[in-house]
């Protein structure tokens, strides 16, 4: 059972950065036109 | 610049620059794919004193950072094709969809949280037991109730606001689930209880606030719609002060100023004309749908339309005194009567709310009753609270409502009140406006029996005037070449007349060439030809009546125009019921009449005088073309493409209705299973998870339906 001291703060750990991850992605407009985020993956320069 | 790689637009720093703050906003509807983006970036960043711009595919807008007037940046995107329009950046508003973020966030951090406790809970249910099932208990805990206090907090204040003013809303049985299932928890794990439902009190905030964004995106996208659509609109007047014209708000104007009304633009106020004649589209107002001639001292009404040359007028009243504003205050009270429809969902919570509580506190006084432990009684009761938790009621109309509107949408309709889904899918009759509805202004001649040469003097001298009759003329007689007139003359507000091969020809008001009819006549040398004008069907009017009717909604047209053409049009679209000359307040009286009788309408109009017809149906639809009075006064707008499509925008009310009673009916299906369970005390956190993903997730899917249908 000691893997548990290891496993579950590194879990926790992973839950949070996708958690940060997300606030970033929120933060950053990317919801705001979902679209057009999409579209402009097809353009070059 | 542009911000076109995608790595820059990835970077926070890029989109500061690339969403400037302080931007000129254009609509550009024909903004559709990745090479539209492409071109119209680019092609606005070369414009000297453009600074940057960026397309917004979701809106189909461009902003752009510039010091140039809208206008000329709309006439630079038509040379590339793409038409634009300005829109008027205070009736805009600021941008930000605050409260969607918010949501957002809410539901991220829910989610998040929620994956986390379901991991631990999982090692719980698996069988970890003593010291281990504490341990995970006390981490669920660390990690559910900050969660829990910062996402559910919508709830929170959604419940006390109602129970402050002494009533029950939905949110406060899911208040209480979640805040008593965190608090009983929290006593359990610090005390080894076996059961915890910290994951049941995530599963449920985050399950519900999925149903809440949806509405509230739902309800934003019509919002931010509908505000551009009125910021189309402009709102203001030309005033001439000493022989120069500004320009300035409508609100502005006082009684005795000089206003200069420009062709094609709208009057802004009531008063008397100053120059010698006018003509002005006066449908608005009545229906009629020929234009009106105006003599000097003739009295103009806020709303028309001058359909000839720029004239003057002398302002009696503008703002709120004008006929115009009389009307619009009707409307604002027809439109309050319908906010009082109780929505579908409304209608579940009355029931469901005191009868989960009731349930709960009984299920409490039973247990303490048969074996006088209060602990054990409270976590019964909590399970029950937990199970009976309306997750699949509060998506099951939000994921319906959201699903039909977005399909709507992609249709062309842009659905602006969360409960018109409803009242459209109750409707039995529909009422037509005719003018501007069912019908277009036009000529609708048979050129067959026309010669040659009629037809080409005709075109020769319809080109040559300015006048509205004579260009509708000219543009439906298309390409047919003109003849070669000499000594071309024109007679303000009478005709046209020249020489063709030496013989006189006019073209022109019937009392000016001395005919009797209607319409314009046609001499040439001394044979005259009536040249009728009527009105022709607008496309898709057809479909539209058929469809309807044949999903058993009958059609009634009310119009203010003659009966003759009232009925030569009800006639040619297999309509019996009709109704002519019926002022504004009349069309809103006799719509109230038949509710009176038990019948619900739903009014299809376009002009101010059915925007209190419009405002007092159970249902409205406009179309995108109409007024912008008429637009906000409807549930739905038609904002692309013929009213061919009407038949859908039915068929979809009604299966949105259907799918959301069903997903009522499953919701209580689950609980019908889970209750009996939860009250007898067989309940466990597992089967409480079990049972709110299940329902939740049938109930999405379910939904996701209105969009696959045919």
């Amino acid at each position: 059972m000691n893997v548990l001291a290891i496993l579950i703060p590194v879990s926790l750990l992973l839950g949070g950065a996708g958690l940060v991850a997300f606030v970033w992605t929120l933060k950053s407009n990317q919801y705001d036109d979902p679209e057009g985020e999409a579209a402009r993956v097809l353009l070059d320069g | 610049m542009t911000a076109a790689c995608p790595a820059c637009v990835a970077a926070p720093a890029a989109i500061e620059v690339a969403l400037p703050k302080a931007a000129v906003q254009l609509s550009v509807p024909s903004v559709r794919c990745a090479a539209c983006i492409g071109a119209i970036e680019s092609h606005l960043a070369q414009v000297p004193g453009i600074q940057s711009a960026r397309v917004n595919l979701s809106q189909k807008r461009v902003a752009v950072d510039t010091d140039l007037p809208p206008a000329e940046i709309a006439k630079s995107l038509e040379q590339i094709g793409y038409e634009a329009f300005p829109l008027n950046a205070a009736a805009l508003g600021s941008r930000g969809d605050s409260s969607g973020q918010d949501l957002l966030m809410r539901m991220g951090v829910a989610g998040f949280a929620m994956m986390n406790v379901m991991l631990l809970s999982v090692a719980v249910w698996s069988g970890a037991s003593g010291a281990t099932r504490d341990l995970f208990h006390l981490i669920s805990a660390g990690i559910a109730l900050p969660a829990v206090l910062f996402s559910a907090q919508p709830f929170f204040q959604n419940a006390w606001r109602a129970l402050k003013v002494g009533r029950l809303n939905m949110d406060v049985p899911i208040s209480l689930a979640i805040l008593l299932a965190s608090g009983m928890s929290l006593y359990e794990s610090l005390h080894g209880g076996h059961h915890a439902y910290f994951d049941a009190a995530l599963s449920l905030t985050f399950f519900l606030l999925i149903g809440r964004y949806l509405e509230q995106r739902t309800r934003s996208a019509a919002h931010s719609a509908a505000k551009e659509l009125s910021a189309l609109e402009e709102h203001t007047a030309q005033r001439m002060k000493n022989g120069i014209s500004e320009v300035v708000p409508i609100a502005d104007l006082r009684e005795g100023d000089t206003i200069l009304v420009t062709t094609g633009a709208r009057v802004p106020a009531d008063g008397r004309l100053l120059t010698a004649t006018a003509h002005t589209d006066r449908s608005f107002l009545t229906g009629e749908s020929d234009p009106i001639a105006h003599d000097v001292g003739a009295t103009l009404n806020a709303g028309e339309i001058n359909l000839g040359a720029p004239f003057e007028l002398c302002v009696d009243a503008s703002g709120t005194n004008t006929r115009l504003h009389q009307i619009t205050q009707l409307i604002e009270t027809a439109e309050n009567a319908r906010n009082r429809y109780t929505s579908l969902a409304d209608r579940a919570a009355r029931i469901y709310a005191p009868g989960v509580h009731l349930l709960a506190a009984l299920t409490f006084a039973g247990w303490v009753i048969a074996s006088g432990d209060i602990r054990h009684a409270l976590n019964v009761s909590i399970a029950v609270l937990i199970i009976t938790c309306p997750c699949a009621l509060g998506l099951a109309v939000p994921a319906v409502s959201t699903a039909a509107i977005s399909r709507l949408y992609r249709l062309g309709f842009l659905v602006k009140s969360g409960t018109a889904l409803e009242r459209l899918a109750e409707v039995d009759s529909i009422v037509f406006d005719k003018t501007g509805t069912l019908t277009k202004p036009g000529f609708d001649l048979d050129l067959t029996r026309f010669t040659r040469e009629e037809l080409s003097v005709t075109k020769a001298l319809s080109q040559a005037s300015s006048h509205p009759l004579s260009k509708a003329l000219s543009n439906f007689l298309g390409d047919i070449t003109p003849a070669e007139l000499t000594d071309l003359e024109e007679i303000k507000g009478a005709g046209v007349r020249a020489k063709f091969r030496g013989r006189p020809v006019a073209l022109g008001r019937a009392s000016w060439l001395s005919q009797s009819g209607s319409g314009l006549i046609l001499k040439i040398g001394e044979a005259s030809r009536s040249l009728p004008y009527s009105e022709s069907l607008t496309e898709g009017a057809i479909e539209a009546v058929d469809g309807t009717h044949a999903l058993g909604l009958p059609s009634v047209v009310l119009s203010g125009d003659t009966p003759l053409k009232t009925r030569s049009v009800a006639d040619r679209l297999g309509i019996e019921d009709w109704h002519a000359q019926v002022s504004p307040e009349e069309k809103s009286m006799l719509i109230s009449e038949s509710s009176g009788q038990g019948h619900l309408s739903c009014m299809v109009g376009d002009g101010l005088n059915d925007t209190v017809a419009l405002a007092s149906a159970h249902a409205s639809v406009a179309p995108g073309t109409a007024l912008d009075a008429a637009r906000s006064a409807s549930d739905v707008v038609l904002l692309r493409g013929s009213l061919e499509k009407l038949p859908q925008l039915f068929r979809t009310a009604r299966m949105a209705v259907r799918l959301s009673k069903q997903n009522f009916a499953i919701a209580a299906l689950y609980n019908a299973i889970a209750i009996p369970i939860a009250v007898a005390g067989y309940a466990t956190p597992l089967m409480a998870a079990l049972a709110m993903s299940f329902s939740s997730i049938t109930v999405i899917f379910n939904a996701a339906r209105v969009g696959v249908q045919k």
